[in-house]
């Protein structure tokens, strides 16, 4: 008993040393740095799995465990995305009814761009996730905005993510406001949320690879790079604040709103964390 | 270090609380209830993070630690109910929900899943 009894001890022991929280700097706009924050959230991760390059965190929990990993390549196949990929290319194309299109909202003609979102606009004061810039677009241009977090939208984003794969994500944070959004965005993925009392960080930083019943959370780290995703429980393609609401309601919680500024906040913190990592979007997805 | 003292001191006040404490005695429906409400998804669903050698428990998750010796560990029921109530209280970083404070679990369902865990 006694054997147990200190065996279990000692385990609660490492538990709480692996159960620490990444973030090193402040929680104020005077203290936080982002850069900071982003290098000890890649130092916990790789003293956590030393033997996982940061580059493969791409792949989410499949960079962590073998055997998802194996299904995950057996359905990467045949990718789910395919055709998402090819709609959100001729939707791309469509021209609107006054005939600009998508291609003469964005820089480069909207190739090649998805590293650089979500960017701090300055004219808006706001942070501008692809989605957002997308719609807004559509907007400009006279036509109705689409709903935000599967059908088109996704179809597009995937589109103009498939047209970055490779390119590395580079989220600025130029000024004091644009901080000020980012600090938002950190305190929303430390902040514990609904009956169950679960923050982000609960899952995707300790939690990731530790079992919750037979399905393993992913960690943070390259967490936003593969969006928007072929879900298999959705059966369908979706955006990344279409997960964020799920998540929300996994924990039993209300979820925020879509592109509301809380989430905007919340992905432009969290693709911050991925800077370095690039683009593999779109992505398969249990 | 501080942290691991106060933790020995409670293991040792725990261990003489035992002494004096005995542990109530539980009816098989408190057993019985307490075992639904572990493996409910939508109420306790302990099973989610905790293994428990119980054949019905099967595919446990792992996020915290299994649930073994229960006497041995918490020979005093009320340390057990406190950490099932409020688990912040102990570890502010626990991801365990807090079952009481959230109204998750009702005493009675906390007191029957109690029963249910002494069984191991």
């Amino acid at each position: 008993m006694k054997i147990i009894k200190s065996m279990l001890v000692g385990a609660s022991l490492a538990l709480v040393a692996s159960v620490s929280h990444a973030a090193s700097s402040g929680n104020t706009l005077a203290t936080v740095d982002p850069e900071a924050d982003r290098l000890a959230l890649q130092s916990y991760f790789q003293k956590r799995f030393p033997k996982v390059a940061v580059s493969d965190y791409v792949n989410g929990i499949y960079a962590l465990d073998a055997p998802s990993r194996e299904q995950w390549q057996e359905i990467e196949e045949f990718p789910p995305y395919e055709f998402d990929i090819e709609e959100g290319e001729e939707l791309f194309n469509t021209a609107f009814a006054n005939g600009k299109s998508y291609a003469d909202c964005f820089a480069n003609g909207g190739e090649g761009i998805r590293q650089n979102f979500p960017r701090w606009d300055e004219a808006q004061g706001q942070v501008v996730t692809l989605e957002l810039a997308i719609n807004q677009c559509r907007e400009s241009n006279g036509e109705k905005a689409l709903g935000w977090k599967k059908g088109k939208i996704a179809k597009i984003s995937a589109y103009m993510a498939s047209t970055s794969r490779d390119n590395v994500f580079d989220v600025q944070i130029p000024n004091d406001a644009a901080k000020a959004a980012y600090l938002d965005g950190k305190q929303s993925f430390y902040a514990r949320r609904g009956q169950l009392n679960m923050s982000c960080a609960s899952c995707h930083v300790a939690g990731a690879n530790i079992l919750i019943r037979a399905d393993l959370p992913g960690p943070t780290l390259g967490h936003v790079t593969h969006f928007p995703v072929f879900r298999s429980k959705w059966g369908e393609l979706g955006t990344l604040q279409r997960r964020y609401g799920g998540c929300q309601k996994n924990v039993r919680g209300t979820p925020q709103k879509t592109q509301g500024e809380k989430f905007r906040n919340l992905e432009f913190f969290q693709t911050y964390m991925s800077n370095g990592l690039v683009v593999n979007g779109p992505g398969a997805r249990k | 270090m501080r942290k691991n003292i106060i933790k020995h001191a409670l293991l040792g006040l725990a261990l003489i609380g035992a002494s004096s404490v005995t542990l109530a005695d539980y009816s098989a429906d408190d057993i019985a209830k307490g075992k639904a409400l572990y493996l409910n998804k939508k109420k306790g669903n302990c099973i989610a993070c905790h293994m428990i050698p119980d054949a019905d428990a099967k595919l446990p998750g792992n996020q915290g630690p299994p649930l073994l010796a229960m006497k041995a560990r918490f020979p005093d029921s009320t340390k057990l109910r406190a950490q099932i109530w409020d688990a912040t209280v102990r570890n502010p970083l626990s991801i365990m929900p807090p079952f009481g404070r959230h109204w998750i679990l009702s005493e009675a369902e906390i007191d029957a899943l109690i029963a249910y865990l002494y069984e191991y």
